[in-house]
């Protein structure tokens, strides 16, 4: 390894760090210009060319704005949350693929700044210790609002790092490896007929619940519940101003497009595409590939602001606890299964068995009725029991007055009175 | 062998270097005319709770509940990634046990789910 080496190291480092934050520029503005376009308003539209400036003048404006801290809050965390949340933001990206790799001369360049074994862990690892910057600035700000938001979305971001989690590591199973470039590999070619090999075809249920946690992860409307403005003020952030309120919006706004970067890693085949054309071409076609998808991930992103309302709390933590995580953990043991059966079992064996599991499933699911309906009879053993608490004092299977007519009048007394 | 991690040690210089000016030059560029009032910690406007100073805010005791249980779940998914790994090398052995810890681990996730542990009422 000798100087050159290292230039190309710090080149795409570089690279790497001006996409991002350009990206983040570019999608603060694009939010506002989307958001307004589907509310029927104008947005950002005077500085530069359609507004496109409007980022740069609200970071230099917040550049000049007073520091203010809370007089309660404690000082060193204070200042060290928002570096935190923007430090780890900026190194996440390290591992994705931004690129395809060219030659220059007799050296390889890759446009990847880091391409550990360990791959795609840093990502969740990062996202971790992004939980650190939010739950501390909450913390060290000695305010009511901030406490909340910060205890709210650090609970929001660690429920939905399990089903984030297992949808990677159902990946992890089908690519066989944790490193970007092995997976993005992975999904080269094509899975039949002109559809790409992208892991979005047979890992169609994890991503649909990675996009869901990355949404979560990200805070996104509709879980942006850490910043509810009705009820939280702000959230975490309420008493941060100046530069250190840029720090954690950039962090957030950078968030959001590593997300979309590890969902197009991950399942649309990342720079992948088709390359034609002169060397230099083929050079720059896999980024446009790279930031054309990201891009696509980025307006669903927005479109999901606009249009979703924000979810209740405890529909939140229950989607992440009781919908996605066993579904998930359900999905990682059916891919390592499919996995397995595939490595060690004839094809002709394999569609022989899934025949006869699809039978068997058809006449379950045709008789599924009959049981469940022997079930709900009074007496017949709790068929609503799966839902009521143990501490529940109702004996088993007594069967509660539904209709309005069975119920004893007294029994609610005050209901129709003085509407 | 430790060079291996030059790339990101790269990026994490310019990242803490483009973090700590952007907060160095802003303190300062803008003007510093703190007051009492204006260092108040916000409610809404009216006089802060004392309660809310560092250390001596309280807040429900369900987070606390949902970190224990995060803990467990999040080991269980550290598990799995060596073992998605190594899975096409050990093969059926390699599935079942995985599917043992999988199904006990299920099955604690069963008993909180009716206990209530779930529940945000």
């Amino acid at each position: 390894m000798d100087w050159l080496d290292v230039l190309i190291i710090v080149a795409v480092a570089v690279g790497a760090f001006a996409l991002w934050l350009v990206g983040t520029a570019l999608l603060i503005w694009g939010e506002r210009r989307v958001v307004a376009k589907m509310q029927s308003r104008v947005g950002p539209n005077r500085l530069g060319p359609a507004g496109l400036m409007q980022t740069l003048a609200d970071g230099a404006k917040l550049f000049f704005k007073e520091d203010i801290a809370p007089a309660n809050a404690d000082r060193w965390v204070y200042l060290a949350a928002p570096m935190v949340s923007a430090v780890v933001a900026l190194v996440t990206f390290a591992v994705i693929p931004y690129g395809g790799t060219f030659t220059i001369g007799d050296r390889q360049i890759s446009l990847q700044v880091w391409d550990p074994d360990v791959g795609l862990l840093w990502v969740l690892a990062m996202g971790s210790i992004g939980v650190y910057g939010i739950v501390l600035a909450g913390w060290s700000s000695g305010s009511k609002y901030p406490l909340l938001g910060g205890v709210r979305s650090s609970a929001q971001m660690i429920s939905y790092e399990l089903a984030m989690g297992l949808a990677v590591a159902a990946v992890f199973i089908y690519t066989g490896s944790l490193r970007a470039s092995d997976i993005v590999a992975n999904q080269a070619g094509t899975l039949f007929g002109p559809i790409p090999a992208w892991h979005v075809i047979p890992m169609a249920p994890a991503f649909v619940l990675f996009f869901i946690s990355a949404v979560a992860e990200t805070q996104r409307p509709p879980f942006d519940l850490p910043e509810a403005e009705g009820e939280l003020v702000g959230g975490f952030n309420t008493e941060y101003s100046g530069a250190k309120f840029a720090m954690i919006f950039l962090a957030e706004f950078m968030n959001v497009i590593t997300m979309s970067a590890v969902l197009v890693t991950m399942f649309l085949g990342g720079p992948n595409g088709p390359l034609f054309g002169p060397d230099i071409v083929r050079a720059v076609l896999p980024t446009i590939y790279f930031v054309v998808k990201v891009g696509i991930f980025l307006f669903v992103f927005i479109w999901l602001r606009a249009t979703l309302p924000r979810l209740r709390y405890d529909r939140l933590m229950d989607l992440g606890w009781k919908v996605m995580l066993p579904f998930a953990l359900l999905w990682v043991m059916a891919t390592g299964f499919s996995v397995v059966l595939r490595e060690t079992t004839e094809r002709a064996t394999v569609i022989r068995a899934a025949a006869i599991g699809a039978a068997v499933a058809a006449v379950l699911f045709f008789l599924a009725p009959l049981f469940s309906r022997r079930a709900s009879e009074p007496g017949g053993g709790g068929g609503d029991g799966g839902a009521r608490p143990l501490d529940d004092p109702r004996p088993g299977g007594e069967a509660l007055p539904e209709r309005a007519g069975d119920r004893p009048s007294t029994d609610r007394p005050t209901e129709e009175v003085g509407v | 062998m430790l060079a291996e991690y030059l790339p990101v040690a790269v990026l994490f210089v310019i990242a803490f270097l483009f973090v700590a000016l952007s907060l160095l030059v802003s303190s300062k560029l803008g003007p510093s005319r703190p007051n009492p009032v204006k260092n108040a910690a916000y409610e809404s406007g009216i006089i802060p709770d004392p309660e809310t100073a560092v250390g001596g805010s309280r807040f429900p005791v369900r987070f606390y509940l949902v970190a224990m249980l995060f803990i467990i779940f999040d080991v269980e998914a550290v598990f799995l990634y060596p073992w998605a790994t190594v899975l096409r090398d050990l093969s059926w052995y390699g599935l079942a046990v995985m599917g043992v810890f999988v199904a006990l681990l299920f099955e604690s996730y069963y008993y909180v789910l009716r206990k209530g542990g779930l529940e945000w009422d």
